[in-house]
């Protein structure tokens, strides 16, 4: 179980059949424990990593650090079902330190990231304060090296 | 006009080149195939490892190191070869060397007289003969058989040794049939050395790659580690390729000579190399596991793909690659491979590449990911489709 969800963190594109001769299994158990593993919320999606600088599309990301006044009873979990709605925000996680939340949060453009902040965020009940920190390049996301070489780079023909 | 041909040594000269040099020189001129060729991981070094040469680099130890090898890094190997084999050997019986490849040479080299015979079990890797050869001895082959697993038999062995026989090398596990020796096959080879003078050089560079089995080298067999010498490296079992870091492990007597053909040779082995290794050694067991799993998953995978297909394999139980017959579809192995590579670009290497008995196989390396794999796999099966 635990190494098909490793494999499938890894590469989600496995076909059942591929992945039923990797951990010698049938294919239809595979078939099965991944229904099953989506049905229980344990696979939650499947999704590309793309290097959005290498196509035409303009994007900015932002990481936003949010301060909050935690509510009586929900804690922080009544703020945040709030926040994580708006389709900018790709990222949400509750930390420790300093502040209390980070927002990773695309855009179109600085302005339209900033305005979202001063519009959307920052207005939202109970939150305190906000830092907005822009990324200027990504270098590695979710295990994936975006300068890794794409071409083998070893000799065919070394024997 | 001076005749630089003449004045080459004749025995270079009578070393054949390889057989398939048509082959990869077609391989090389083609761009965008799915290969499945190359003897070396596709995993980067571990990080760690990396980082330790670096390390060594921004310390300025940039000097030579013993001939032997640091000291540091004997030791860990004698505590490596304890730990993972059950295998004794003081630190003053390992020599640090460039490679499994030096570790064979210098071996050979040490080892034999000009006269001497060397049995040979082949398909096996390409350089042993041609050592044998520049050392003026004589290699004696034994073509190793599909139906016997591509192991050594002790008949074979038996029938092959002569009053001249001075060294058996024993290539397992296995490039490129990926057989590999257990112990009562090791035990059964030993009762026909033991009570002869004839040395062993077991090249046990795949020895962590084996899958199901735990490899057993035959120094293990009773009486057989004091005529016995292993060349092994850091290449194939820590992903170290370019590094060009391997050892010999043998008699104290053995060594102390070897080190001399090395220190006039070579010098020493690349210090910052050396460094990694130590690290590699100290804490590279978990790197090994992690690649050693990912390999066996690629070589379910291979098998049962290939054998879908209607080419018969044998399971390898070690190395990276695995070895299928394709002599049932009308073809020689080098024309196969030839035509595989120009209709579907997709590469792999003829069997007779490994020597004469290879015809009628090919070597297919699974150090590349399942999807690289599988996409050589659908190549493979239109290409013998056709065929059919």
């Amino acid at each position: 179980m635990e190494k098909l969800l490793e494999l499938l963190e890894k590469d989600a594109t496995l076909t059942p059949s591929e992945l039923s001769l990797m951990l010698e299994k049938e294919e239809g158990d595979i078939k099965a424990m991944i229904r099953q593993l989506e049905k229980e919320g344990v696979i939650l999606g499947y999704q590309a990593v793309i290097d959005w600088d290498k196509t035409d599309k303009e994007t900015v990301t932002a990481l936003i650090e949010v301060k909050v006044m935690p509510q009586r009873d929900d804690g922080f979990d009544k703020i945040a079902e709030k926040i994580q709605n708006y389709p900018e925000i790709k990222c949400l996680y509750l930390m420790s330190g300093g502040f209390d939340f980070t927002v990773l949060i695309e855009g179109k453009t600085m302005k339209e990231v900033a305005y979202f902040v001063a519009r959307k965020l920052a207005p939202i009940e109970f939150v305190t304060a906000t830092a907005t920190h822009f990324v200027l390049k990504t270098y590695k996301y979710n295990g994936v090296i975006y300068s890794m070489p794409k071409k083998d780079p070893r000799e065919v023909s070394c024997i | 006009m001076i005749d630089h041909n003449n004045m080459l040594s004749e025995t270079l000269k009578d070393i054949k080149p390889s057989g398939i040099r048509k082959f990869f020189d077609l391989l090389a001129d083609m761009g965008d195939v799915t290969a499945l060729t190359v003897g070396q991981p596709d995993f980067v070094t571990p990080w760690h490892i990396r980082e330790a040469a670096i390390t060594s680099l921004e310390r300025g130890q940039t000097y030579y190191t013993s001939n032997s090898g640091l000291p540091e890094l004997r030791t860990e190997v004698s505590r490596y070869m304890k730990r993972r084999f059950d295998l004794d050997f003081d630190p003053s019986e390992v020599l640090i060397t460039v490679g499994g490849s030096e570790a064979i040479d210098v071996a050979i080299r040490s080892l034999v007289n000009p006269g001497d015979e060397v049995i040979i079990p082949m398909p096996s890797f390409v350089c042993y003969e041609p050592i044998v050869r520049m050392a003026g001895a004589t290699p004696v082959i034994i073509n190793t058989k599909a139906e016997n697993g591509f192991k050594l038999t002790p008949d074979e062995l038996s029938s092959a040794i002569t009053e001249r026989t001075k060294l058996l090398v024993l290539p397992y596990p296995n490039n490129p049939t990926g057989a590999i020796l257990e112990r009562e096959e090791l035990e059964a080879l030993a009762d026909v050395l033991r009570d002869r003078s004839i040395a062993v050089l077991s090249d046990e560079i795949y020895a962590e790659l084996t899958f199901g089995k735990h490899h057993v080298s035959i120094a293990n067999v009773e009486g057989m580690a004091e005529r016995t010498v292993i060349a092994s490296g850091f290449s194939k079992a820590y992903a170290m390729t370019g590094w060009r870091l391997g050892y010999l492990c043998g008699p104290k007597a053995w060594i102390a000579q070897m080190t001399k053909l090395h220190q006039y040779a070579i010098m020493c082995a690349p210090t910052a190399s050396q460094f990694a290794a130590v690290e590699a050694l100290k804490n590279g067991d978990g790197d090994i596991a992690e690649m050693c799993a990912e390999y066996n998953r690629r070589r379910v995978f291979i098998h049962e793909g290939l054998n879908k297909i209607g080419i018969p394999t044998l399971m390898p139980e070690g190395a990276f690659y695995i070895y299928p017959y394709i002599g049932g579809l009308g073809l020689s192995s080098e024309e196969f491979c030839e035509r595989l590579l120009r209709e579907e670009k997709c590469a792999i290497v003829p069997g007779t590449a490994f020597g004469e008995c290879g015809e009628g196989y090919a070597r297919i390396s699974y150090a590349y990911s399942v999807k690289h794999i599988a996409e050589a796999l659908e190549k493979i099966e239109r290409f013998v489709n056709k065929l059919k």
